[in-house]
């Protein structure tokens, strides 16, 4: 019973706390304090080959990792099957992909962690909240890595297609979507959960970076002139 | 032809003198914050001399500025998309001991040593971390008056084509200063490489700003900068640089380091540009004629068609006239004895230099040098002109050998004229001066009043169709959050990852080891 509560608690309830969290604080962050909203880069201090490696085999694996999520929880399985994949060769897709951009994006995490953690320039200069997101994310990818071995002992995608019920199930508002996941494998739940608590703690971290992807920037004339306000 | 107007600057390197009120008085009014000890909008540099940040001249290594790839004017760090593609790692960034650690020392200690037979001393810290510093290894200045070995200081880009090892040996030395700020250049390589789009030059008066609200910490514009006067605030994870004091210049008053040169070195004035034609000139085909093609892109204020052109685009009276006094105008493109810094970086920078003569000067009066009709011949003398032209005019040794020889025309005419009784019109036949022209140039770079340097029209509020009343009382000058900032320039803490002002307080905390403070106690 308890077990049940909580359970909805976490996946029926605290998602849409997260998700809210998320949408209404950024905005307010965007809105009241963009003075802070900045990729906080500490490249200055410190940025040797160590710095190098780490960051871009980080961005470049979560990228992939974020984009594979979206795509794979949110696709309708009705997309896959139009194209010819099964549930069972879609976890397939996502056990192998995931798996080995999971392992770059983990040896880059580990790689800025270290280096967060032991140069002694970023390590002063940084915010306690720094630190906090680089731990949350190795845990969220060595979370998210362990779920392999639990995936694959079932390989035909019946937890995976589990999981996308809930996810869709929650974007679009449908009640009962927790109950889709009650029997997963715990592991499962650990890493959504810690998933949903990045998406709680965003807006107040670095990562409203991610909101300001500067493509923009590709069409636009080089040179900036503000005009004289009229 | 779109005209705008700018402020623009000259620094006559012949009076400087080194003593870095400007740097002082710029470093106490913008950069005396946590976050900004290394920054220096203005400093200066005794050149020869690898400079600050080091080597900032050498372009291969930074890839500042721009380059003409395929007809094409592009940053030097790559079209957009390998901008983008650097993002996460800028491969060009300059780290902070191409600067230098910032530090500060332990005054307290002076007061708290225990007895002891020594004179307590108070010990460097570095301003990052806290921690003690043994050897402090740079500064913002390490090369002042040839600091340092020949060897360290040769490695200065502008010996190009110079046989620097003469100038190695001690009776062949020979040094300059050089103040250095940010250019607010025309075509500046900051504004194209900010993935953001939060640097933008004013229309109305041309300065260069950051919009810190918009900025986003990709540090593109650092490395894009080919001067290296874009900083990175590691406090507040934005860039800074060199505002061209525009609170000042908006009521018109000079620049800080302006208004403070004690050398009198310092001009301010209004440019009239073509905005049509930057992108040709700044594409022309060989560097050695981008001095040319700048002077093209500027204005005859004079001319009915400029000035009927001016007002159309709505350039005020007021700033038509000041183009027209202008003491920038006159030294750049009447008398051309001004010239921009490294023009080959194709930024069309507007801050412009008047080289130095003295040690040409005192070189021949020590009466060891060759005499080209009634002035000394300048290309044999104690600066290398081929020197000055790297630095000046992408190379090209005839410009600066023509405003070398108008200088000490004018000299030599002004000395004839009052110490002789009389005026040596030969001099001035030589160089292509008229008696007019040389007497404005002395008022205007000898005598050099207040007046004189400075012809600043105010920034006409009124045209901007805001509300002034709305405006009053307003916070002035912030940091980009309101007028939530507190005396530091620190934003105040709130939920969203602002620091607690009371958690690090600068100077930083000094954290010497037990052991050491009680060795030095004993």
């Amino acid at each position: 019973m308890i077990s049940t509560y909580l359970h909805d608690l976490a996946f029926a309830v605290f998602p849409y706390v997260a998700g809210t969290v998320f949408l209404v604080g950024s905005l307010i962050r965007f809105e009241k304090s963009q003075y802070t909203w900045k990729s906080n880069t500490t490249q200055l201090m410190s940025g040797g080959r160590r710095f190098r490696w780490g960051i871009n085999l980080f961005h470049v694996g979560i990228i992939f990792l974020f984009f594979g999520h979206l795509l794979g929880l949110l696709t309708p399985h009705a997309v896959y099957h139009a194209v010819g994949l099964t549930a069972g060769a879609k976890q397939v897709v996502a056990i192998v992909t995931g798996g080995a951009f999971g392992l770059v994006t983990l040896v880059g995490v580990v790689i800025l962690l270290h280096r967060r953690l032991t140069d002694p320039r970023v390590r002063k200069t940084s915010y306690p909240m720094d630190s906090f997101i680089l731990f949350l994310l190795t845990a969220q990818l060595v979370t998210g890595l362990f779920t392999i071995p639990a995936s694959m002992g079932h390989l035909d995608g019946s937890t995976m297609l589990q999981i996308t019920a809930w996810a869709q199930g929650l974007v679009t508002f449908q009640t009962g979507a927790a109950a889709t996941i009650y029997d997963i494998h715990w592991i499962y739940k650990l890493h959504m959960f810690l998933g949903m608590v990045m998406f709680l703690v965003f807006p107040f971290t670095r990562l409203v970076h991610i909101w300001s992807v500067p493509y923009s920037y590709i069409w636009r004339a080089y040179q900036v002139v503000r005009m004289r306000a009229v | 032809m779109k005209v705008r107007a700018q402020i623009g600057k000259v620094l006559n390197l012949d009076k400087c003198i080194g003593c870095h009120t400007c740097s002082v008085t710029c470093k106490n009014v913008w950069t005396s914050r946590e976050g900004m000890e290394y920054a220096w909008f203005n400093n200066v540099e005794t050149k020869p001399g690898v400079g600050y940040p080091k080597d900032w001249e050498n372009q291969d290594r930074w890839n500042g500025g721009w380059t003409v790839k395929n007809g094409h004017l592009q940053p030097k760090a790559g079209g957009k998309w390998r901008i983008l593609a650097n993002i996460f790692a800028n491969p060009d960034l300059p780290s902070i001991d191409d600067y230098y650690e910032p530090f500060n020392y332990d005054y307290q200690r002076l007061q708290n040593a225990p007895d002891s037979k020594h004179q307590p001393v108070a010990k460097p810290f570095s301003a990052l971390t806290g921690r003690p510093m043994d050897k402090i290894e740079w500064g913002p200045n390490w090369e002042e008056i040839l600091g340092g070995e020949f060897a360290k200081r040769s490695q200065d880009y502008n010996f190009q084509n110079v046989q620097k090892e003469i100038y190695g040996q001690f009776e062949n030395t020979f040094m300059m200063y050089l103040p250095r700020l940010c250019e607010h250049c025309l075509n500046p390589t900051c504004v194209a490489s900010c993935p953001s789009g939060a640097i933008y030059k004013r229309e109305e008066d041309g300065i260069v700003l950051i919009d810190q609200d918009k900025c986003r910490g990709w540090r593109m514009c650092i490395s894009g900068c080919p001067y290296k006067k874009i900083y990175y605030n590691w406090q507040s994870g934005k860039s800074e640089k060199c505002t061209f004091c525009f609170p000042r210049i908006e009521v018109g008053e000079p620049t800080v380091c302006s208004e403070t040169c004690v050398g009198r070195i310092r001009y301010l004035g209004v440019i009239l540009y073509d905005a049509d034609r930057i992108q040709e000139a700044a594409s022309a085909p060989s560097e050695q004629d981008l001095y040319e093609q700048q002077m093209r892109v500027f204005l005859d204020p004079h001319d009915p068609e400029v000035i009927a052109a001016a007002k159309a685009e709505g350039i005020p009276q007021q700033w038509i006239e000041a183009a027209q006094r202008s003491p920038v105008y006159k030294m750049a493109m009447d008398w051309k004895v001004a010239f921009p810094l490294h023009p080959e970086y194709r930024t069309l920078p507007m801050v412009w230099y008047v080289p130095p003569l003295s040690p040409i000067q005192s070189a021949a009066d020590a009466g060891n040098m060759d005499n080209e009709g009634l002035i000394p011949d300048v290309a044999s003398l104690r600066i290398p002109v081929k020197y000055l032209a790297n630095m000046l005019t992408a190379g090209d040794e005839r410009p600066v050998i023509r405003a070398l020889e108008r200088m000490l025309a004018m000299r030599k005419f002004k000395r004839s004229q009052t110490v002789d009784g009389a005026p040596d019109y030969d001099v001035l036949e030589q160089v292509g001066l008229s008696e007019a022209m040389v007497e404005d140039m002395y008022q205007i770079m000898a005598i050099a009043n207040y007046e004189d340097r400075f012809d600043i029209p105010t920034n006409s509020k009124e045209l901007s169709h805001e509300d002034p009343y709305g405006e009053r009382a307003g916070c002035g000058f912030s940091f980009g959050d309101g007028c939530n900032v507190s005396s530091n320039g620190r934003t105040k803490t709130d939920i969203f990852g602002g620091r607690r002002a009371s958690q690090r307080a600068f100077p930083a905390r000094v954290e010497f080891k037990k052991g050491q403070s009680e060795k030095e106690g004993a």
